[in-house]
């Protein structure tokens, strides 16, 4: 026998969390499945070296307190028939019946490859912050943080709170483009006074890196910075350039993309009837988007209409945001350039760049090598061919993240 | 604290540390070796890619993803 939720939840970061506490004085029956070990997504990710905002507590009571289950540690296998998930975590697979499905799936880094990242020490940018966020040790190391966007001051912030010595924060937008940000903040107050807070006297517009260095684990950074190459000593280099919505469940379950992001309505309503899709899937635009729009979707998925309405002009102020955040940090082209012939473009499978150049797109460099055939199936090497290749993936066949065979048996059990 | 054992050594963590974060309090921080033998390292740090895969009690898991349980054996070089 499989459950049946009226509203299943995927995702219990900022959106999926508002989402599920719009839904639940409807009465309906809710359930939130999330990939990480608590809820809270990557933003309010807990852990010893976490510091939780008080909101981020507050929607966490709150799931408690509407008794809405919550299944952390939990992935979507695949599509389990019409309106149906297969589910597995670490204890067993299972089947999950819907009438209606809000994904709430986020965002990962935009991870490029260049020679020396798959280097011990070199991690995404939002990525270290979340490894210390869990415990990872950074005390006293010296640190170099590269990419673009505002989640290199987040990260840099987080860092040096948890006693890293940071060396360098490298953003690759230029300073012109930077001033034109910044001097747009304070139609966000609430977001100048966070940039106030998270400025560092390190950060360097128009720097970006080009070597990391070092033979078994990093031991330096080659930048570019200023017109010319600089070199530093440290034990970690963090780089993220901008975020890639994960639109694969919602590709799976045959909703359209616009943008390369899940696309949706007013009402956070997918292609697909009965399919809702709220905050980074649907387009990156930070944690306040996210919240407004979970909340639309949650109303919307219930039958509130009138309530999900009255949230519409919050969501038009925050996506005027996320639009200026994907004009001032849209990327250099010079970054496509990095890789070197041997450097690997597919870190699963140590598929190199030369293998790729050339190739007529995504499924012509599959049949000539291995990339994107690994253990996490195209989502780093896919978003970086995007970026360096212009080559489009294509729709994400199931299994979509590595599962048990016993898991994979349910579907058997269920036809 | 929680005690585990990683490639058989005991280790001691607060509760709430990812196994990706006991990698580097109780080894050199590495998790796999790569197909061209490369060692490697967590990277995304939030289970997208798959680079922290480890075995824990004799499943193939994701370290960034997975907290540290008391009795827990983790194994970077099955």
């Amino acid at each position: 026998m499989s459950e049946h939720y009226d509203l299943l939840i995927v995702g219990a970061g900022p959106a999926g969390m508002a989402a599920a506490l719009a839904a639940a004085p409807s009465g309906a029956r809710i359930a939130l499945l999330d990939d990480n070990p608590v809820p809270g997504g990557q933003i309010w990710r807990d852990g010893p070296g976490a510091h939780l905002p008080p909101l981020a507590r507050r929607l966490r009571d709150g799931l408690e307190r509407h008794a809405i289950p919550v299944w952390s540690g939990t992935r979507v296998v695949a599509a389990a028939g019409p309106q149906a998930l297969l589910l597995e975590d670490p204890t067993r697979g299972w089947r999950v019946r819907y009438d209606r499905l809000i994904l709430c799936t986020g965002a990962r880094e935009r991870l490029l490859p260049f020679p020396g990242w798959t280097l011990p020490g070199v991690t995404g940018a939002g990525g270290l912050q979340a490894l210390i966020k869990g415990g990872l040790p950074v005390a006293g190391e010296r640190l170099v943080i590269a990419g673009s966007g505002p989640l290199l001051l987040a990260s840099a912030a987080t860092a040096r709170a948890a006693g890293a010595h940071l060396l360098r924060i490298a953003e690759q937008a230029p300073l012109a483009a930077l001033a034109r940000f910044t001097a747009g903040l304070p139609r966000w107050p609430g977001k100048a006074l966070q940039a106030a807070r998270l400025f560092d006297h390190r950060y360097r517009a128009g720097s970006h890196v080009l070597e990391a260095l070092g033979d078994d684990r990093l031991e330096g950074v080659r930048l570019w910075q200023d017109g010319s190459t600089v070199e530093l000593a440290c034990e970690r280099l963090a780089c993220g350039f901008g975020l890639v919505p994960n639109t694969q469940l919602a590709e799976a379950l045959e909703c359209a993309l616009r943008d390369d992001a899940v696309a949706v309505d007013d009402w956070q309503a997918t292609s697909r009837p009965h399919h809702y899709a709220a905050g980074e899937c649907t387009g990156f635009g930070g944690s306040e988007l996210a919240l407004v729009e979970g909340a639309i979707a949650g109303h919307a998925a219930v039958g509130e209409q009138t309530q999900a309405r009255r949230l519409f002009p919050r969501r038009q102020r925050w996506q005027r945001f996320a639009d200026a955040l994907a004009r001032d940090f849209a990327l250099d082209p010079r970054l496509k350039t990095l890789a070197r012939p041997d450097t690997l473009v597919c870190r699963c499978e140590d598929v190199p760049y030369a293998a790729l150049a050339g190739r007529d797109g995504w499924t012509d460099a599959k049949l000539v090598s291995r990339c994107g055939m690994g253990a996490c199936q195209g989502r780093i090497c896919g978003g970086a061919a995007r970026v360096l290749f212009g080559w489009t993936p294509p729709a994400p066949r199931p299994p979509l993240s590595p599962a048990r065979i016993e898991t994979l048996l349910c579907l058997e059990d269920e036809a | 604290m929680i005690d585990v054992h990683l490639d058989g050594r005991p280790l001691r963590v607060a509760p709430g540390t990812t196994v990706a974060a006991a990698l580097c309090l109780g080894g050199d921080g590495s998790s796999r070796t790569s197909v061209g033998g490369q060692r490697r390292a967590p990277f995304c740090g939030m289970g997208v890619c798959q680079e922290c895969r480890v075995e824990i009690d004799g499943q193939r898991r994701l370290a960034c993803q997975t907290l540290c349980q008391p009795g827990m054996r983790v194994e970077t070089r099955p």
